[in-house]
């Protein structure tokens, strides 16, 4: 956020220096903001790197069962091995290549699934906005990881189910988010301008409509990566995403409950999921105070 | 005002009814046949006696008809039947259900005191140093995965430092209090035992501090908005104007306005942490749906999962019933809407 | 010696152009002073200094002198001592300056219980008395209400009426007339000047508005850019602009000629 000019009527405010206390408006010195932004980006900068070179760093095949069980940290295993002796420290590495791609995969498809929705809803209004809005709010009323539980336990567990489950948790969310930005930009001028070229109205949605969204929409995004991996690690934790021997931070983790003396098998594969989904929060965090606060309202994400 | 009620009561009725559609739907797209589970192998083999369980059943029926059946079964509260414990899943979730009630109450009492404390500290601080730290503490608080931060604090708080017991609701082989609300703190104290009721109290430290975290991030991030755009009132200054003690400018004019936003979030924070405890429970064999939840999803029990879901959608909806009549009561300009 | 004097006042924030860049006026007791000036000018940011108001991150030179003590060096609690007891100010929009939760009677009588160390009861009086001042009507009833029953002009005499709780020896009226209609900016006006007449606090007056410059103000300070390009006593300033800019405010307003012609007595309607 920049300052802009002040209206000294506006912005006179607090105590002389010392006992400063209030401030008038939000004002946030880019300089405090940066930092967190860049070490969300430093973070995912890394785990793709750790991504594309997995092959290259990781010392022992994830799936090789070759060495001793519950090895404590060590030189040769980083992390120690696993109760059916895999190296914890190449599992985490090839770990990276699940989540992070998947929830991206994931994000995405719930992104185009309620975008299109919300912006049919938004932008035909009517009967049309008022049941789709009704079917959205419904899916509001089951918090995340309760209705993805449900969905991945009656499709059966597996990775691939653990996604559309997730897909169906997230979908509501771009859709309410889409539908108000499309409501806010239907009515507005140039959308009455190209229609009275004779613009179609579909071609006026994707051309008028469109570039207009992708901004807030891809805030939103990055926000919700962030929980998308913490609901797929929590789905496999529960037994419902990932299945053994597939070397996934979730499933990790709870192997390690069931192994709770052994401290190491459930720790590395935690600090995994926590460095990347903070990561994803800081830059997101930063992403949404350069939005402006009009549209970083409809932004807002809601916990479920 | 009656008209408020009324509407808000027919949406919420509308929405329980499509949990119900969705839970029943859930069901319906079990793969595989149920019949086979419930029969013996030689008798699945026999196609007559199956198709005489599939009439039994309903199976063989239109979907709609199904539902109606799912619908009346609801009702006389026949959730059907858990395949771990062979009860009825109705009889199951009354048994655990206070457990998580009273785990979710505390860990909402400190995501609140924590989450609105920290915040207001924030805000009155903003953009200094205890604004940015928090600022990553409440980013910290929804990221972390809580099953893993469970782990964790167990191991550490519990195993190593030995400070909290990290295992039940009551020490082992204790009696529990007679049961009135079934929440142990406050069955204690009504029997008027209070070395027990620190000992409950003892063990839900370490579950509700885990089980509150994504909830003390949020509630600090929300709290700390809400301050700040009441501070930026002209109210606030002109009561500053006036000559009154900060203390008292913050007391009676900030909070007031700040905190109603934050009121009303309260039902919703309630019912996301009770979705939580999914995840949490079982790490410390705390005997609530949460644990249940998980023994169900890890042996594929179907109608106690979606027993759990459907439960705690409703319950869901019925919070937020009671927080929009809340903050219709508190706005008067909300009634009109 | 004057009750306020403001001596080279200089307000900047760091990498911009200064709000308030050398400004130097004076109040005596019982005067009415304007300040006007367009937004941006620095005339708020002048008059809030006089409290003790300054924006987040200023550095500020010269010195603000009320009653024999510099402002801008007074601790907070000599601050607070100051605010609401000897220098009161009502602020622009009384929509937004009144708290829309608390009752009236909380917000006329809370700085009075404090200054004053007054009971419930007696504060109370002071409230129905200071309503009655401001002409409104049923005092007793509007001290349960809350603020959003009243109307625009009553909430303003409202907040003057808090303003003058504790009958501070200077009351500052930051546009108070700017956020209302026409008609009822004249029902304010009338009321500032009977107040001046019935009790002899002074006023620094400040608008962007000339036309009520005369009817209410005895010495006029016009201010551009952070600095005072013009000051004297208003009939003067109006009828003989020596500056450029004073000039050009006096041209901007409708029917200026018969403005400045107008014999200085209070428009009439009290309907606000």
């Amino acid at each position: 956020m920049t300052l802009t000019d002040i209206d000294p009527k506006l912005d006179a405010d607090g105590i002389p220096s010392r006992h400063n206390r209030w401030v008038k408006r939000l004002r946030l010195p880019a300089a405090w903001r940066r930092p967190l932004g860049i070490a969300g980006l430093v973070i995912i900068a890394f785990w793709v790197l750790v991504i594309i070179f997995a092959p290259l760093i990781a010392p022992f095949d994830p799936l090789a069962q070759d060495s001793a069980r519950y090895l404590p940290p060590s030189g040769d295993h980083l992390f120690g091995t696993d109760g059916v002796g895999r190296d914890i420290f190449s599992r985490v590495i090839y770990g990276a290549q699940i989540s992070i791609p998947i929830a991206l995969l994931l994000v995405a498809l719930s992104v185009l699934v309620g975008s299109t929705i919300g912006a049919i809803a938004g932008y035909f209004g009517g009967v049309v906005d008022t049941v789709l809005m009704r079917i959205v709010d419904l899916f509001f009323a089951f918090p995340a990881i309760i209705l993805a539980m449900a969905v991945a336990a009656a499709l059966g567990p597996s990775l691939v189910n653990a996604v559309l489950a997730i897909v169906v948790v997230f979908w509501p969310t771009y859709a309410r988010v889409t539908r108000s930005l499309v409501l806010g930009l239907r009515d507005s001028n140039y959308i009455a301008a190209s229609r009275l070229l004779g613009v179609s109205s579909f071609r006026a949605l994707i051309r008028e409509v469109l570039p207009n969204i992708v901004g807030p929409v891809l805030v939103l995004a990055t926000l919700e990566l962030g929980n998308a991996i913490l609901l797929l690690s929590g789905l496999s934790y529960l037994g419902l995403g990932a299945v053994p021997p597939t070397p996934e931070w979730g499933a990790m983790v709870s192997d390690g409950a069931r192994a709770f003396y052994n401290y190491w098998v459930a720790l590395f594969p935690g600090i995994a999921i926590f460095s990347v989904v903070i990561a994803f929060n800081f830059l997101g965090d930063v992403l949404r105070d350069a939005l402006d606060p009009r549209t970083a309202k409809s932004v807002a994400v809601v916990d479920r | 005002m009656l008209m408020f009620v009324l509407k808000r009561a027919g949406a919420a009725v509308l929405l329980a009814i499509g949990t119900i559609i969705i839970a029943f739907l859930l069901t319906s797209i079990l793969p595989g046949d149920p019949t086979t589970a419930m029969l013996s192998e030689r008798a699945a083999g026999d196609p007559a006696i199956v198709a005489a369980l599939r009439e039994k059943l309903g199976l063989d029926q239109p979907l709609y008809v199904q539902f109606f059946i799912y619908l009346g079964n609801l009702i006389t509260g026949d959730l059907g039947t858990s395949t771990q414990t062979s009860r009825p899943v109705l009889t199951d979730l009354s048994q655990f259900a206070p457990a998580s009630a009273e785990l979710a109450l505390f860990a909402a009492i400190i995501a609140i005191v924590l989450g609105v404390g920290l915040g207001v500290v924030a805000a009155l601080r903003a953009n200094g140093v205890i604004d940015n730290v928090l600022r990553v503490v409440s980013l910290g608080g929804v990221s972390v995965p809580v099953f893993w931060l469970g782990l964790i604090v167990a191991a550490l708080f519990s195993t190593q430092l030995r400070l909290f017991p990290s295992s039940g609701r009551l020490d082992a082989g204790q009696t529990p209090p007679p049961a009135i609300t079934g929440l142990f703190t406050v069955d204690s104290l009504l029997a008027g035992d209070p070395g027990l009721f620190f000992q409950a109290v003892s063990h839900l430290v370490l579950p509700a501090f885990v089980l509150s975290a994504p909830m003390v991030g949020l509630m600090l991030r929300f709290s700390r908005a809400s301050v700040l755009e009441v501070l930026g009132n002209d109210y606030v200054r002109a009561a500053t104007a006036k000559g009154l003690p900060a203390w008292t400018v913050v007391r009676r004019h900030v909070l007031r306005g700040a905190l109603v936003p934050v009121i009303t979030v309260l039902g919703t924070a309630f019912a996301s942490l009770l979705a939580g405890t999914v995840l949490v429970e079982q790490i410390f064999a705390w005997p609530g749906i949460g644990s249940y939840a998980y023994r169900s999803a890890s042996n594929l029990d179907l109608p106690s999962i979606i027993g759990v879901t459907l439960f705690i959608a409703l319950v869901y909806v019925v919070v937020n019933f009671v927080t929009d009549l809340l903050y219709g009561i508190i706005d008067p300009r909300i009634r009109t809407a | 010696m004057s009750l306020l004097t403001i001596d080279d006042l200089h307000v900047t924030l760091p990498g911009r152009p200064a709000l308030v860049d050398g400004v130097s006026l004076t109040v005596d007791a019982g005067q009415l002073v304007g300040i006007a000036g367009e937004s941006g000018s620095g005339k708020t940011v002048s008059a809030l200094a006089t409290l003790g108001f300054l924006p987040d991150g200023a550095s500020t030179t010269g010195s603000v002198v009320f009653d024999g003590r510099d402002v801008l060096r007074m601790n907070r609690k000599q601050l607070q001592e100051m605010r609401g007891n000897d220098v009161a100010m009502v602020f622009q929009d009384p929509m937004t300056s009144l708290h829309p939760m608390l009752s009236i009677e909380t917000q006329l009588t809370e700085h009075f219980r404090v200054h004053r160390a007054a009971t419930k009861k007696q504060a109370r009086a002071r409230a129905i008395e200071l309503l009655e001042l401001v002409r409104i009507p049923n005092p007793a009833a509007a001290l349960e209400a809350y603020p959003h029953r009243f109307s625009g002009g009553m909430r303003q005499r409202i907040a003057i009426a808090s303003a003058l709780a504790c009958e501070p020896r200077l009351l500052i009226a930051d546009e108070v007339t700017t956020a209302l209609d026409v008609t009822v900016q004249a029902g304010i006006l009338h009321l500032l000047h009977d107040l001046r007449e019935q009790t002899d606090m002074a006023m620094l007056f400040i608008t962007h508005d000339l036309s009520v410059m005369n009817v209410t103000t005895d010495y006029l300070y016009v201010m551009h850019s952070g600095k005072v390009v013009e000051h004297g006593p208003t009939r003067d300033v109006l009828a003989e602009p020596a500056h450029a800019y004073t000039r050009s405010l006096i041209e901007a307003l409708p029917g200026a000629r018969e403005v400045l012609a107008a014999p200085s007595t209070a428009a009439e309607g009290d309907r606000a």
